[in-house]
């Protein structure tokens, strides 16, 4: 019994702390986004003829900035389906 | 999870997933094989030097075919990107790079086949687990990048000399006061390792995660219980949020893998350049 109330309180904390890691990581890379892609936009409209090329490099930071966003999900991910915390108690 | 259990279906969604999530295994802890993950790199790799070699093999100075205005059309993108980063002689870096972007997109691209298809061919083999992207592997993606560490020190001391690459390490960006050896180092060193670790996992991540999510969507369509209304909303719902997905998955497969070939290359020419 004391064992399926220790169960309980692990996936409990487990359960919290995917949503803050997702969540924080979701406001992060949103913002990160949106502050670029304004950059672009006032860049493209200044200069339409750098479209392409500063195209090219907004796809490649869009990447870069939604890497750590994505890492914290793909180990969300890991905690929600085989979480080794649990393993512990067997 | 035993044959008997695999032959009469998931008990609940938990354990659906958990099985679409296990590799093929043979071994025990530290000398675990991921059987799957080192099959289908491979087998890629040798597709990817198959579509190649078969545009070379044809290759005509005449009017080219589609196939091989295609490949040119790939190999100048990767060469022109690669020169305008790379100022040194760039015969090694521009095919590891057009390796690096065509073998890592055809390694991503296997996300796109339906989540249950891969599991019922290697089933008709005997075999109960079988994960068909070797990227959403974290040992593919960490070999990649730790090799592409060691062709970033192999550029090092071939830019520098040894004994030119070895005083950077220690002198630079602070100075040359031998009070500042250890925190120089300790920079350099981090900006190292901070490399490849990051290049790895940030594919890593997003084939994880771009998995999951079809696991995710795949299971509106598992509670199919008949003709009922609330049934074949679901297998509606999974077909289209699948299909938006799967669309969405494109960009993110061509994206990544492109970031994985430019990081490369950029990370290649900033080895070179500190003087």
């Amino acid at each position: 019994m004391e064992n399926l109330a220790l169960i309980a309180q692990v996936q409990s904390y487990t359960a919290i702390a995917l949503g803050l890691i997702i969540g924080l990581g979701a406001i992060g890379a949103c913002i990160g986004i949106g502050i670029m892609g304004s950059k672009f936009l006032e860049a493209a409209a200044r200069q339409p003829e750098l479209i392409p090329t500063l195209q090219g490099r907004m796809f490649l930071l869009a990447g870069l900035i939604d890497a750590a966003f994505l890492i914290g999900v793909a180990l969300a991910m890991f905690f929600a389906f085989a979480n080794p915390l649990l393993a512990r108690f067997g | 999870m035993s044959a008997a259990e695999h032959a009469t279906g998931p008990a609940n969604s938990t354990e659906y997933i958990t099985h679409h999530l296990t590799h093929f295994k043979v071994g025990e802890g530290f000398w675990t094989w991921h059987i799957d993950t080192m099959f289908m790199s491979i087998l890629l790799g040798l597709v990817t030097i198959a579509l190649f070699y078969s545009a070379a093999r044809k290759a005509t100075a005449g009017v080219p075919g589609k196939w091989q205005a295609f490949v040119e059309m790939v190999v100048e993108f990767i060469d022109t990107t690669v020169k305008e980063v790379f100022h040194l002689d760039r015969s090694f870096l521009a095919p590891l790079a057009l390796t690096i972007f065509v073998w890592v997109f055809l390694m991503n691209a296997m996300d796109l086949l339906p989540l249950d298809v891969p599991g019922k061919i290697a089933g008709l083999f005997g075999i109960h687990y079988w994960r068909v992207v070797p990227t959403a592997d974290a040992n593919t993606t960490f070999a990649m990048s730790l090799t592409v560490l060691a062709v970033v020190l192999y550029f090092s001391f071939k830019a520098k000399g040894a004994g030119g690459y070895v005083h950077e390490l220690f002198t630079a960006p602070f100075g040359s006061n031998p009070l500042l050896w250890i925190p120089n180092f300790l920079l350099n060193l981090v900006e190292l390792l901070s490399k490849p670790v990051s290049l790895a996992m940030r594919l890593f991540g997003n084939m994880y995660a771009g998995e999951l999510v079809f696991m995710l969507i795949a299971l509106l369509g598992a509670t199919w219980a008949g003709f009922t209304l609330g049934s074949s909303l679901g297998m509606l719902g999974q077909v289209v949020m699948g299909a938006g997905w799967a669309i969405f998955h494109i960009l993110i497969i061509t994206l990544q893998a492109f970031i994985f070939m430019v990081l490369t290359v950029v990370y290649s020419a900033m080895a070179t350049e500190h003087h």
